[in-house]
């Protein structure tokens, strides 16, 4: 049992190498970039706009393009956020989304 | 010597650091269901719990974790993976060039170590700090360790016992991912321009993700949504708080 705990394949340690060199060389590059490159004015107003683009980008194919259920309770967490703390508003999500699931089921 | 002095006084400080843990807390409820979630279907994978804690430390992205397992295959395709996880994180490099001007006074080795956990999670919350100041290296890594630890203790422990636990989406839990972005998402929320933003990154991601095959539609969204806060740009209401800003 102990053994297969800690087993590890030579493939696997590779790949997740291999996955973490490419992870580590993005996360690294925009402090490599920032020292070339100075932004200002519109340029500046579009990069701020990149951190809730991104995660907008990240949840839209669950979120809006899964099933009636999804795209309400995403609707509901987000008018849920803008008033709730974020534990209360997530749980509010994770609920709706059950609740929505079996009443579209029964339908 | 001098420079240490001068920034030790602005990065230490335990307040910070407990700041960045408190700050995080409430996503130790999401990550925990998903780390679980991700340790089970590895399991189910066939991959051992020291894999299991061996990606999660190394690549630490739960994204392109999710994405490994959905092609881990025998034999393992690990080109494939290796270069999905690359296009997947593309993002990062969005990221951390958004995030690096907002660090404050950050030694060289304490950006390029830090960065090494730049997960999105992580990055959301040092941007939201940075809207008010700048987020400090203590503030970051109270954020950043919290994260690394539940991830590594839920990920070991679903792929431990994620057998017995059965379907997760029977309880929701599939959703917290989604839940958990929407929250961070409307944590940037500034009125009617960021909808402007939104709704055409939204529109892009979906359109991308439906007809080109692979991690493209998270730049797409990214590049649609940094286009329309481009357009949008208005000099006059921004030039007061530009200038204030600048006094600083």
């Amino acid at each position: 049992m102990t053994s297969e705990i800690f087993a590890v394949d030579p493939l696997v340690l590779f790949t997740i190498l291999a996955m973490a060199a490419g992870t580590y060389l993005t996360r690294i590059a925009g402090l490599v970039l920032t020292k070339f490159v100075t932004f200002s004015g519109r340029t500046e107003a579009a990069l701020q706009a990149v951190p809730p683009a991104i995660l907008m980008s990240v949840v839209a194919p669950t979120a809006f393009a899964t099933g009636i259920a999804e795209t309400a309770a995403t609707a509901i967490t987000a008018v849920a956020a803008l008033r709730l703390p974020m534990l209360a508003a997530m749980t509010i999500g994770v609920v709706s989304v059950v609740v929505l699931r079996m009443a579209l089921a029964v339908i | 010597m001098k420079s240490n002095q001068n920034k030790s006084a602005i990065n230490a400080g335990p307040n910070e650091f407990f700041l960045g843990v408190t700050t995080f807390f409430p996503l130790v409820f999401a990550a925990t269901p998903i780390g679980l979630l991700f340790g089970a279907l590895a399991a189910q994978k066939g991959m051992s719990p020291l894999e299991v804690l061996l990606m999660g430390s190394f690549v630490f992205a739960g994204g392109s974790q999710f994405l490994a397992l959905d092609l881990w295959a025998d034999p393992l395709p690990w080109l494939t993976i290796a270069f999905s996880t690359f296009l997947i994180n593309l993002r990062h490099v969005l990221m951390s060039a958004s995030l690096a001007p907002k660090l404050g006074h950050w030694t060289p080795l304490q950006r390029y170590l830090g960065f090494f956990i730049l997960a999105d999670e992580v990055w959301a919350l040092s941007e939201q700090r940075a809207m008010k100041q700048h987020t400090t290296f203590s503030f970051y890594l109270g954020v950043g360790l919290t994260l690394f630890i539940t991830w590594q203790v839920a990920t070991v422990a679903g792929s431990l016992i994620g057998a017995v636990m059965g379907d997760p989406s029977r309880y929701g839990l599939d959703f917290a991912f989604t839940a958990l972005f929407i929250c961070l998402v409307m944590g940037f929320w500034q009125g009617r321009k960021t909808g402007v933003v939104l709704a055409a990154s939204g529109l892009a991601a979906v359109l991308t993700h439906k007809f080109v095959p692979g991690a493209w539609y998270i730049i797409a969204g990214a590049i649609a949504g940094v286009i329309a806060a481009a357009v949008q740009y208005d000099d006059n209401p921004n030039g007061l708080q530009k200038s204030a800003e600048a006094l600083q």
